[in-house]
């Protein structure tokens, strides 16, 4: 019963962490487990997620075993 | 299509030219390629060097998507997507995107889709090394000019 948490690029560093797991808990949404894993420091305006290696909008309940990844915009190429 | 994320230096056009190799000759009538290079320059500043970070799985899992979906929208031959990934030094390729086809319509307008998909969806990251320090790209050019 966990959530892993991933932190890519500006906000790996931002936050000081690559990866996390948390207890599930229902209802868990993207935001909260923001606040969770990274003490309450604020959520960047631009930030994108993904759960599950799939784009999410707005902010996605979560489900047990999800993988829920926090970065920020994309700059490939 | 052959998809690939590669952490060393290649050389695009033996890639592109090595691949095409393989086709068989008299189906393609045109083949699009982009080549993206580093740069010594970026926003006002020299760049020295780069370290490219992406996200193992879902950028290769979005890469596969991009790609089924040019499939879908264009009659397609075959394709090339071939993107680095950690420290890469000046002047060298960070990403080629090759497509064959019959007619040029499907290879050109198919090749601009996947490179303009890849840079504002692909999960991947650039940071410049610059002689003060690193600096997390934060927003891609555009990838259509204004007419001079």
């Amino acid at each position: 019963m966990a959530i892993k948490v991933k932190f890519f690029a500006s906000l790996r560093e931002l936050t000081g962490k690559n990866e996390a797991l948390i207890d599930y808990r229902e209802g868990m949404t993207a935001s909260q487990i923001w606040a969770l894993v990274v003490d309450g420091m604020d959520m960047p305006a631009d930030i994108m997620v993904a759960v599950n290696m799939e784009y999410v909008k707005g902010d996605p309940v979560a489900q047990d075993d999800d993988e829920v990844a926090f970065f920020p915009p994309v700059t490939g190429g | 299509m052959h998809i690939e994320l590669r952490a060393g230096d290649f050389d695009p056009y033996a890639e592109v030219a090595g691949y095409q190799a393989k086709l068989a000759p008299g189906k393609y009538g045109a083949s699009a390629v982009f080549v993206g290079s580093l740069r010594d320059f970026n926003e006002g500043e020299r760049v020295t060097g780069m370290y490219l970070e992406h996200y193992p799985g879902m950028t290769e899992k979005h890469l596969d998507e991009i790609c089924e979906r040019a499939r879908e929208k264009w009659r397609l031959l075959d394709g090339l997507v071939l993107h680095r990934t950690g420290d890469i030094k000046i002047g060298e390729a960070i990403v080629v995107v090759a497509i064959w086809s019959a007619h040029r319509g499907d290879a050109l307008d198919a090749c601009r889709f996947i490179i303009e998909d890849l840079k504002h969806q692909a999960p991947f990251w650039k940071k410049e090394q610059l002689p003060a320090g690193g600096r997390w790209v934060e927003k891609n050019t555009s990838g259509y000019a204004k007419q001079v």
